[in-house]
């Protein structure tokens, strides 16, 4: 008799799935699949409205990453527009999503994964959570929130609120730094970098040591990987075109612009998903599978531009290959990238040019369709508008970061419950909740964000059910 | 000028004769709520919301319409008052479609600052999500139907104090809308001088200018009691 298992909700991710294990009538893994079991609807239901309030709708599909969507509407609205962005307002786009990376990256880090790493993959599940942390290591949990801070604070200095300003609009921004602000971030940054470096240090003892297999087992495995990049190849976080390389390290495609990303991209639906899986069109599906977000900007990319970043970099590359291809180092590539903000903060705030009055352009509608791309925390966001003559939208297609990673993150489960699930499972036998949550921590490699929900570690319950192939539940624990 | 004197919560006013009663409950300094009232122009009296009771009128009055009279005793604040109060704005909200988060008036919205005022924290009636219209066809600003409440302020100053007479209600019952001009689209209206008084009365977002995006609206709704007064008091040169 086939059977399923059902990790359902998947834990300390940002938004709601679950994960089924199929199992054959002998008990052998077959198939590992992530589901996405919310809907929302926002491509739909912003149709009508009108494309300036794109920036400010959009920004509220996410609470995590709100900085993602205003900045892809807003560099949309801008081509709508047809203006060019004063200069002073395009460095404070960049400052808001370097700001943006930091913070969010120090989510992931400290809140939502290293429970796992620092307190053991066997640890009692109520406590494997920030909390938890905060029991065991008050002055690392401590740091990483407070680095989270730091990002979060800029935001707040700029748009006036850390979650959903709708401070970039079509034509630039709404105001420029203070000075106050300037100096509180000059202030603050020396705490970050240690804290980046306290971090790296631990992280890269922990590879050495205990988390050498899952370095390995933690989805490796051949794949394209897309981000942008500057005209030189370098890393490349909201400005720049977009490059392809695949597994060895080849670029396959290079300085494409977001304009033609339905010749390069295309998506393919599965009907046990809301998550679509997008995939490179000239490889087919699902052959074209290709990951996004801070290992892959740090694969596509010949060198970050900054000193300590490249340094780390080169590290990465001397630990893991160029291209690095297991997704457990996305949580290195994370680290890794929180420099590289470090530092491209540090030398934007003191940029003159940052702080000029000038910071918005003004104009009618002068276009009916226009494509922006960011790079989200989670990785590459197209956002894509048609509008009529009036300026409300008739079609919206959002291709969001997590969403290229789908194939990817399938592929991950499956690698991990190959690994660590027993092979057979004997009928009737309960998985131990240590190798589940090592199937889970695959998914929290690559950060989802599946919607805008936010869930505090550890509050979630985890209900996990064995399933007859007629549906039937044989048994079933919860935990939390 | 002959005054009137009347009790307002068991304080004595006295107004001018003709004054009406929201004036004489100012004079108390009563803080009676109101949402289509604006200086300037005529009352309608169709919020409900500046409702008082009236010893002796057997129902409930607004405010704003009706005119003060001699030895009248008025109750701006009680339960009953404060729950019809309440219960009107609930009902503004589950009507429309009413978004505060992606509004272009977030925390400059008369409709949402009243909610603050009565204490709503829910509708405890169904919200309608009726299918409502964007017109956008304006070059300069555009009418969301789906935050309109048909105060009607933008009827009354286009005519009142522009002389343009761009807007009236149309259709019946809960198919009521502002229209422009004869149901046409807004930027097809001759008449419209695209002044922007109406924008700036509006309580809500219904109506905005196109370059404001969420939060960014300003409105100043001094413009239609200042304009007034100019007018009848010959301030400027040529009248």
């Amino acid at each position: 008799m086939t059977r399923t298992v059902v990790i359902d909700p998947v834990t300390r991710i940002e938004g709601h799935a679950k994960i089924t294990l199929h199992l054959d009538a002998g008990g052998h893994l077959t198939e590992t699949r992530f589901h996405v079991v919310e809907y929302r609807g926002f491509e739909k239901f912003c149709e009508g409205r009108p494309f300036t309030e794109m920036a400010g709708l959009t920004a509220r599909i996410c609470g995590i990453c709100p900085v993602s969507h205003l900045l892809a509407a807003a560099k949309t609205g801008d081509k709508l527009l047809a203006v060019a962005i004063p200069p002073a307002a395009a460095k404070l786009r960049r400052l808001l999503n370097l700001a943006q990376l930091t913070q969010s990256h120090a989510l992931s880090f400290f809140h939502l994964s290293s429970p796992d790493f620092l307190l053991g993959w066997e640890s009692d599940p109520a406590r494997r959570n920030v909390f938890g942390l905060m029991a065991a290591d008050p002055d690392l949990a401590r740091a990483g929130i407070r680095l989270r801070q730091f990002g979060q604070q800029i935001l707040e200095l700029l748009g006036g609120r850390k979650i959903h300003a709708a401070w970039a609009v079509p034509g630039g921004v709404r105001s420029p730094l203070s000075q106050e602000a300037k100096e509180w971030i000059l202030e603050r940054l020396p705490e970050a970098r240690a804290t980046v470096t306290l971090a790296l240090d631990l992280y890269k003892t922990l590879l050495d040591g205990p988390l050498a297999k899952e370095q390995r087992v933690f989805g490796d495995f051949p794949s394209l990987f897309m981000g942008l990049v500057t005209p030189e190849g370098l890393w490349e976080h909201i400005d720049g075109r977009i490059r392809f390389v695949d597994a060895e390290g080849a670029i396959v495609a290079d300085q494409l612009s977001e304009d033609d990303y339905a010749d390069f991209l295309a998506e393919a639906v599965e009907p046990w998903s809301y998550l679509k899986f997008p995939y490179y069109r000239p490889l087919g599906y699902p052959e074209g599978i290709y990951r996004v977000g801070p290992l892959a900007r740090l694969n596509v990319c010949e060198g970050i531009g900054t000193p300590w970043a490249d340094r780390e970099l080169a590290e990465l590359r001397q630990r893991s290959g160029r291209p690095v291809t297991s997704s457990f180092a996305y949580h290195h590539a994370r680290l890794v990238e929180i420099v590289a903000c470090l530092e491209a903060i540090e030398a934007l705030v003191q940029d003159p040019e940052l702080m000029h009055g000038r910071v918005r352009s003004r104009a009618s509608l002068n276009r009916n369709e226009a494509v922006g791309v960011s790079e989200a925390p989670r990785g590459t966001l197209f956002h894509h508008y048609r509008v009529d003559d009036d300026g409300l939208l008739t079609g919206v297609n959002l291709i969001i970061a997590t969403g290229q990673n789908n194939l990817a993150m399938n592929r991950t489960v499956h690698q991990i419950a190959r690994e660590y699930i027993p092979d057979p499972v004997p009928e009737g036998a309960e998985i131990p909740e240590a190798l589940l949550n090592r199937v889970e921590a695959g998914i929290r490699c690559f950060d989802p964000c599946l919607s805008c929900s936010t869930h505090a570690a550890g509050q979630m319950p985890l209900r996990l059910q064995l399933l007859a192939a007629d549906g039937a539940v044989l048994a079933e624990r919860t935990r939390g | 000028m002959s005054v009137v004197t009347l009790t307002v919560n068991g304080q004595d006013v006295a107004v001018p004769a003709g004054a009406s009663l929201l004036e004489a409950t100012r004079a108390a300094a009563a803080g009676v709520p109101t949402l289509c009232h604006l200086d300037g122009l005529t009352p309608v009296a169709a919020c409900r919301l500046c409702l008082v009771e009236v010893e002796g009128a057997g129902k409930l009055l607004p405010a704003c319409s009706t005119a003060a009279a001699e030895g009248m005793v008025v109750r701006t604040h009680t339960p009953e008052l404060g729950e019809f109060r309440r219960m009107a704005v609930e009902l503004f909200f589950a009507e429309g479609n009413h978004v505060c988060a992606v509004c272009v008036a977030n925390r400059h919205c008369e409709l949402q600052d009243m909610a603050v005022t009565v204490g709503m924290d829910h509708s405890r009636f169904p919200y309608q999500y009726p299918h409502r219209a964007v017109d956008a066809s304006h070059p300069q600003f555009t009418l969301d139907h789906n935050r309109c409440i048909l105060c009607t302020r933008c009827v009354r100053v286009c005519d009142e104090i522009e002389g343009a007479h761009v807007w009236d209600i149309g259709s019946r019952g809960g198919q009521c809308h502002i229209v422009a001009g004869l149901d046409e689209p807004w930027g097809q209206v001759e008449a419209c001088t695209s002044c922007g008084k109406c924008v700036e009365v509006c309580p809500t977002g219904a109506l905005f200018r196109n370059v404001d995006t969420t939060a960014e609206k300003h409105p100043d709704t001094s413009l239609p009691a200042l304009l007034r007064s100019a007018r009848e008091q010959h301030r400027w040169r040529n009248q």
